[in-house]
């Protein structure tokens, strides 16, 4: 709160000095480029457009439908990452090989992926969001795969020793000791990926001219930037909030799996 | 399997444990190490070398010797974790793979290696997930180890929330809990202050009167070999081989005043000369894990 407050002050100090003074570095300052705050928080209770519901309700519609396309990806991409990790953690030769393929996926720009998913998983009866989630899980495996691998490999060599001692079956050794030990690094980058999803999601949307999400408002207001700044202001307020409670999702998931060890808590 | 279980009501062993080999006729020794070398590819550096050993079952042995004798590959060779280059090993007639696969080894590490994740309960039970036991039998006996090594009223609690010497306490329990054959323990109270060891010393006897196991003991403490052994093995620097072997004759069971008879002196003397007679280099080497 504290700190939101101290945002808005930085928003509105920034605001009067530059109008002050007539500063134009680096951009001008004005209604048009920055808003007042108030503005922008009471734009979100105006209505979309004449006649149409308030602005807030549309944006959580739309938030909605985003959440369920980031969260599809972001379960899609963890599950995937998990399963590189999984899969490279237990082989040198695969890891030496693919692993340079995996960085390298995450080069290519989502946004030249994007068009791509939507042409291939596009109009083959799957809902309209799939594909859209697809991409979101682009974003998200890669963090997930690359410390799942670190994860793995940082089980103590004693506690494998001592798996040896007992004649564990390797699944036992990845269930019983690696899995659990891999957690709060699995957990680090699902941070990661929470609020990647949701990037992910509204970037995905833009090619697929979805309008049912946050990414097509962000289009949509774009266009009416000069007339209307403060939605644009609004939906991305609204965006940010959407990656914040998807992030702190996963802080509580992650204090109630891994609450065993409150030291590993980050 | 002709070990008793924890907790039974088998008459304790006879005082004397210390004539080893005695009567050892008929049952196959408990570990027969012939001709044992061990070279790490890795600079070709020999950790130990031409090593003979027959341990009699019940016997509590302790290897001692400087940092870097080898002391702790020849415990890794036996538990089937580390591969001779030359010689075998046979544990109860069996190879030492074969004896791993039967889990016929509990082992104890400096660390106690407990899983954080785990309760105290759950830790020590874990031996027995691995090796299928149903749950109320897994239940059973980790209650039983709880009593055995007192630590009542800490069954739900993390390993984080216990002390150093409370959390080797849980090793040990987990390490008898499946009633392996042979205890392996490499320096399992290295890093505890010196009031935790000495009465941990004398628990580890009261529990290996009670399990039956044969112990093999890592220690380079001089007075903790004395006090806990039937026998101890002397080991020189490297390339580590046997310098002697020493019966520790005291009379069982060993009590706190133990340390105080003159016997002890002199039994520590003695193993403090075999060690100083191969002590060339004061220094050694990183010793081989």
């Amino acid at each position: 709160m504290v700190v939101l407050a101290g945002l808005w002050g930085l928003w509105e100090a920034y605001r009067a000095i530059w109008m002050a003074t007539g500063w134009t570095h680096p951009f001008v300052v004005d209604n048009l480029t920055m808003p007042p705050m108030t503005d922008i928080v009471s734009r979100l209770w105006e209505p979309v457009a004449e006649g149409q519901p308030a602005l807030i309700r549309d944006l959580l519609d739309k938030s909605a439908f985003t959440m369920r396309e980031a969260f599809a990806g972001f379960l899609l991409g963890a599950l995937i990452g998990f399963a590189i990790g999984v899969v490279l953690h237990h082989s040198r030769l695969l890891r030496r090989g693919f692993l340079p393929y995996v960085v390298a996926s995450q080069t290519v720009p989502i946004l030249a992926i994007a068009p791509m998913v939507v042409i291939w998983l596009g109009g083959k009866g799957l809902p309209i969001w799939m594909p859209v989630a697809v991409i979101a899980a682009y974003l998200t495996f890669f963090p997930v795969a690359i410390n799942t691998i670190r994860g793995l490999d940082s089980a103590e060599p004693r506690a494998l020793e001592l798996m040896r001692s007992y004649a564990a079956s390797p699944w036992h050794v990845l269930w019983k000791v690696k899995f659990p030990a891999s957690l709060p690094y699995i957990f680090a980058a699902l941070k990661v990926s929470a609020t990647g999803s949701v990037v992910g999601a509204i970037i995905g949307e833009l090619p697929s001219s979805i309008q049912d999400g946050l990414g097509g408002a962000i289009l949509n207001f774009n266009q009416y930037y000069s007339l209307d700044p403060s939605a644009l202001w609004a939906t991305n307020i609204v965006a940010a909030a959407l990656g914040i409670a998807f992030f702190g999702a996963v802080v509580l998931a992650e204090r109630l799996v891994v609450r065993a060890a409150p030291e590993h808590v980050a | 399997m002709s070990n008793t279980g924890v907790g039974s009501t088998e008459p304790p062993r006879s005082a004397g444990a210390g004539s080893a080999g005695a009567g050892a006729g008929k049952s196959a020794a408990a570990v027969t190490i012939e001709g044992v070398t061990k070279t790490f590819a890795k600079g070709g550096t020999i950790a130990v070398q031409d090593i003979d050993l027959e341990l009699q079952p019940g016997e509590f042995v302790s290897l001692i010797g400087p940092s870097g004798c080898g002391k702790s590959t020849l415990l890794r060779v036996i538990g089937d974790l580390v591969q001779p280059t030359t010689g075998t090993v046979k544990v109860g007639g069996k190879s030492a793979h074969q004896a791993r696969l039967d889990r016929d080894y509990g082992m104890v590490f400096q660390e106690a290696v407990l899983f954080d994740w785990r309760t105290i309960t759950k830790n020590i039970s874990l031996p027995l997930e691995l090796a299928g036991w149903d749950r109320t039998r897994r239940n059973d006996r980790v209650k039983e180890m709880i009593d055995l090594v007192e630590l009542s009223g800490f069954e739900s609690h993390h390993p984080w929330e216990l002390s150093g010497g409370m959390q080797m306490r849980v090793a040990i329990a987990r390490a008898l809990s499946f009633d392996p054959k042979l205890l392996l323990m490499d320096e399992p109270f290295g890093a505890l202050d010196e009031m935790t060891r000495e009465r941990l010393n004398l628990e580890l006897l009261r529990i290996w009167e009670a399990s039956g196991s044969t112990v093999v003991f890592v220690t380079h403490s001089i007075t903790e070999a004395v006090f806990l052994s039937t026998r101890v093995v002397v080991m020189s620097p490297r390339p580590g081989r046997i310098a002697g072997t020493v019966e520790i004759d005291l009379p069982q069971p060993r009590t706190a005043d133990t340390r105080e008879e003159p016997r002890f002196f002199e039994l520590a003397t003695e193993l403090r000369e075999l060690l100083r007679g191969r002590a060339v280099e004061p220094i050694q080497a990183e010793e081989v894990q």
